[in-house]
């Protein structure tokens, strides 16, 4: 093609590349717009539902996505139900002895995959992958033979036994990748100046992975968090309930759920690891990306 | 402070890679001796067995009187720059400086007193608080040395440290290590692939080549009277030209015979020691500066032969000439004043007081 | 010289008295058991929480219901017999298979708008989208579980407000496949949009600017940049989404609990049924079981990638 055919050619192109950009626009925000109605609209209307009377939700006649007269009688009722506390109490102490467990375990193994070759850590860095795709509900039915073996059925520590196997799989995944992502001579230098592996692992390792860190700890959280086979199949006991199970089995009785209450206690279940999300966002959203990106 | 001894040094890597193949070198106290050779030569596997990085496949490494084979790094007291500095890069400058001292339980204004010491050395003082990330090339180098020099250990161990720098920081670095070492007068040894640095660095250069010691000396000597072919090619800027020539005795002296009926006459005085190989086929080795124009010489023992340059680069201070011959190229040092064109046949005075005959056979210099 | 450092310096040897060989042996053996002692809990987890459970699993699938006999490959005889099984079957695989698809399509369609945003907004509008995926699904579910209500229905209140009828979310065969779908599509889309957000920030720019230079349209980017950088990653999650949805228990278990007649039971909540509400542990587990054969398929070709990074890795 010759200058002059092409000189024409560029500058129609020109004009309808913006306009190309505009629509292309105006179509980004029209499905993000959308998309963004529909991924809201269930936990709003569960906020909008916990914020009624029972006489309110029970009538028939009015917009359901209106409030006429809000209340927090389902939040006080809740906060003030022993029971519901009960949950909160185990999912905390549940998830965070399951976190501190995991991130142990899955540091002190990442390091060492990392880092220390050794016989078979081939073998086990893929068996940690491979344990990685094993679902919760395929291990649930032997382990409910395991764990009732043990006597943990109906106990907290029967679920702080379970968990790991939700979490340390992807943890460990994850640090491996930061971790070898960190020079190979910086740990040459920590040698040289004097550290030995521990030293190494904590000075200089896991300071510098932090994001990493923080990014499979919230990771390990959530997920503890919202785990719901084990403890549905493991635990049938009120007082030794995590939230999500308790709020899913023992909000809803009889014929005349308790709507607002049922909301108002899901949506004060969920709280937490949307206080971490809105909060650590960034070390979220790297978490969930590092494992397939770095794999 | 501590000598160096390696003893028939052999590093086989997992696969049969031989990279280093049975080294012997003895490294004085205070010694500054650089380890050069093209990539791939077994420096850096040289240098990090004597850090203990690496595990020594047989041999014996020796570090102030004391076997170090299965001495773990940190307990052989040495330190080291990396290439990458390797700096922490979640601690200050004063935090990786003080590191290794606070590994060794140092008490804290031992290690002030250290840290502090070294930052003026180096001129970092101002620097101490910051991170490594807010830091330039130059100044990272010098936190790097800086956190050698606080340890105050027996060698100090430089792999490829000025590789990452931009040319003139390169040089002005170079000064810099020149200038800490002779304040600080620690056992050195220098891992580089620039023989530049090698040459302005070292007491003494150590030419690697395919995991063997090619040679060993200080600079001027390896320079003057290079003992292999491939040392004579490396050392030296732009590198030694080599000429396939054949020796012939002429009228009780000898001749070397180039090609394209090119004769020079061989200095009498180095006719006894090359008379063994009158009539046989040699390399003829002389490096640029000793390959000039014929109007700025006035020594003995200048051969003169014409030729014509095919490509003319002017330097600025000096001209090079690029000369095609059958089996070689070679390159003329002329003065900046004569006149030279592509093309264009000149006289060519070729000193023969510097010049080199390789052995073919051996690749030894004769 | 520090006094304490050249304590350290391990006593000088006799040259050459022990071959060097075994020094070094004993080294490497001492780094290898310090990093067995490190990874220890992590086989422990594997071996007694994952390998265990699994072997376990089949040795209970060959029991009869109380445990008493060995009846070798009955159970999964009994189930294959079974109509109720075999629609678990045909729902398992219609419940993944449409729901990732939707999933991807629709990850991969948000994705590229929010890619169109000018980098500044799409913060904004990437934490309002994922917040599906982090509320846990048990519980976002009961929320849609309350409007699919048969007489509260808040969906059916805005269809009939644009003239629309009201369906029978929940009561029907079909409708309660499809409400299944929905909630599933929601909760996992999200995930779909982040994973193809990161892969669309790591192609360069500069790929589509040759593109264009070379005159390609937005949809010959799309084809011939976009799609083929991005393959590795969209497989990826494909394949782990498939594993997960497959899988599924907290919707089907919050939404239908199975039902209409057991029309929306796939594996794990039919497992869970026969295996932990019916007490026939040998036959649930058996049931679960039947997930292997998709797992494996999807683990060897996830591990071909995991064997490419280590490979990397090393
Ligand atoms: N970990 C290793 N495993 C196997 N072979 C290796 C390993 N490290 C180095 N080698 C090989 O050993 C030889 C020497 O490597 P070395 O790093 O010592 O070279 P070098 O002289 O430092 O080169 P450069 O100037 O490129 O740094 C090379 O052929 C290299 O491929
Ligand atoms: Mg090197």
């Amino acid at each position: 093609m010759s200058a002059a055919s092409m000189v024409p050619g560029l500058g129609r192109r020109v004009g309808s590349l913006r306009s190309e950009r505009r629509w292309a626009l105006i179509t980004a925000y029209v499905s993000l717009i959308i998309a963004a109605i529909v991924m809201l609209a269930p936990p709003l209307y569960m906020l909008l539902t916990s914020l009624k009377t029972s006489a309110e939700i029970a009538d028939l006649g009015g917009n359901p996505w209106l409030i006429r007269t809000p209340t927090l009688e389902n939040y006080t009722a809740l906060l003030g139900n022993e029971m519901f506390r009960g949950f909160f109490i185990n999912s905390i102490l549940v998830t965070v002895m399951v976190v501190i467990v995991t991130m142990v375990i899955s540091v002190l193994a990442a390091f060492a995959l990392a880092r220390m070759k050794f016989w078979g850590s081939q073998v086990l860095a893929t068996g940690v992958f491979l344990t990685y795709l094993v679902p919760d509900t395929l291990l649930f039915i032997p382990l409910y033979q395991i764990v009732g073996g043990l006597g943990l059925l109906n106990s907290i520590w029967g679920l702080v036994l379970v968990y790991p196997t939700l979490t340390v799989p992807f943890c460990t995944w994850i640090m491996i990748g930061y971790f070898a992502s960190i020079p190979k001579e910086l740990d040459e230098a920590a040698l040289i100046d004097g550290a030995n592996w521990m030293q190494m692992l904590t000075r200089i390792f896991i300071p510098v992975a932090l994001p990493g860190i923080i990014a499979a700890t919230i990771f390990a959280f959530t997920v503890s968090w919202a785990a719901f086979v084990y403890p549905t199949a493991f635990i049938t006991q009120p007082d030794s309930m995590p939230l999500t199970i308790g709020v899913v089995s023992q909000l809803i009785r009889g014929d005349t759920f308790a709507w607002g209450q049922l909301m108002a206690g899901a949506l004060l279940a969920a709280l937490p690891p949307v206080i971490v999300y809105a909060f650590l966002m960034d070390y979220y959203i790297a978490g969930l990306t590092a494992g397939a990106t770095k794999g | 402070m501590a000598q160096v001894t390696l003893r028939k040094i052999i590093k086989e890597y997992e696969g049969g890679v031989q990279a280093v193949k049975g080294i012997d070198l003895d490294i004085a106290d205070h010694e500054f001796v650089v380890l050069v050779g093209p990539s791939g030569c077994g420096k850096s596997t040289t240098l990090r067995m004597i850090a203990g990085l690496e595990e020594i496949t047989s041999g014996e490494i020796d570090i102030g009187g004391a076997v170090v084979n299965d001495v773990p790094p940190r307990d052989r007291d040495i330190a080291m720059v990396f290439q990458n500095y390797a700096l922490y890069p979640h601690m200050s400058v004063y935090e990786n400086m003080a590191f290794g001292l606070m590994l060794r339980k140092f008490p804290k204004e031992e290690i002030r007193r250290r840290v502090e010491n070294a930052a003026k050395i180096l001129d970092i003082g101002m620097l101490l608080d910051r991170k490594p990330k807010a830091l330039s090339g130059g100044q990272r180098q010098r936190v790097a040395m800086g956190r050698a020099i606080v340890r105050d250990p027996k060698v100090f161990l430089f792999d490829e440290p000025l590789s990452n720098l931009d040319a003139k920081l390169r040089v002005q670095m170079r000064t810099e290590i020149k200038k800490v070492h002779q304040t600080v007068r620690t056992t050195t040894v220098y891992v580089t692939h620039d023989q530049v640095e090698a040459m302005t660095l070292a007491d003494r250069v150590v030419v690697m080549n395919h995991g063997v010691i090619e040679q060993v000396g200080p600079p001027q000597e390896l320079y003057h009277h290079p003992r292999t072919r491939f040392v004579a090619g490396f050392i030296g800027s732009p590198a030694m030209n080599f000429i396939p020539a054949t020796v012939e005795a002429r009228s009780g002296g000898l001749v070397l015979r180039l090609p394209q009926g090119i004769e020079l006459a061989v200095p009498a005085a180095r006719v006894a020691k090359y008379q063994a190989y009158a009539g046989k086929q040699v390399t003829f080795g002389i490096r640029p500066e000793h390959l000039t124009d014929t109007q700025h010489v006035s020594k003995a023992d200048i051969a003169i032969f014409n030729a014509a340059p095919e490509v003319v680069e002017p330097m600025g201070m000096e001209t090079l000439a690029h000369i095609r011959m059958e089996g070689a190229e070679i390159c003329a040092r002329l003065d900046p004043t004569v006149p030279a064109a592509p093309g264009v046949p000149m006289p060519l005075a070729a000193d023969m007081g510097n010049m080199h005959l390789i052995d073919d056979a051996t690749g030894l210099v004769i | 010289m520090a006094p304490d450092s050249s304590a350290a310096v391990a006593p000088a040897r006799p040259p050459a008295a022990r071959p060097p060989s075994n020094a070094m042996k004993r080294f490497a053996r001492r780094r290898s058991t310090i990093a067995f002692l490190m990874t220890l809990p992590l086989i422990s987890v594997i071996a007694g929480l994952v390998a265990w459970p699994a072997s376990y699993a089949i040795y209970l699938a060959t029991l009869n219901r109380r445990m008493t006999a060995f009846i070798g490959l009955e159970n999964f005889d009994i189930l294959l017999d079974n109509e109720t099984f075999r629609a678990v079957i045909w729902q398992s695989c219609f419940f993944a298979i449409t729901a990732v698809l939707l999933k991807a399509l629709i990850g991969f369609w948000l994705a590229h708008m929010l890619h169109h945003l000018p980098t500044k907004g799409q913060r904004k509008w990437r934490g309002m989208l994922l917040v599906p995926w982090v509320i846990p699904p048990a519980l976002s579910t009961l929320g849609w579980w309350w409007m699919f209500d048969p007489s509260y229905s808040s969906i059916n209140y805005l269809l009939n407000a644009i003239g629309g009828p009201s369906i029978p979310w929940l009561g029907s065969p079909w409708w309660a496949r499809i409400s299944v779908i929905i909630v599933n599509v929601w909760y996992g889309a999200p995930f779909f949009m982040i994973m193809y957000l990161a892969a669309l920030k790591s192609v360069p720019e500069q790929l589509y600017e040759a593109a264009a230079i070379d005159g390609a349209s937005g949809w010959q980017g799309l084809r011939h940049i976009t799609l083929p950088m991005m393959q590795n990653i969209i497989s990826i999650t494909v394949l782990f989404s498939l594993i997960v949805t497959f899988a599924n228990y907290d919707i089907v278990r919050v939404l239908t609990n199975g039902g209409p007649r057991d029309l929306t039971q796939v594996f794990a909540s039919y497992a869970f049924q026969v295996g932990v509400l019916s007490g026939n542990i040998p036959r649930g587990a058996a049931v679960s079981l039947f997930m292997f054969p998709l797992l494996a398929f999807i683990a060897y070709f996830v591990l071909k990638g995991v064997n490419q990074r280590n490979k990397e890795m090393a």
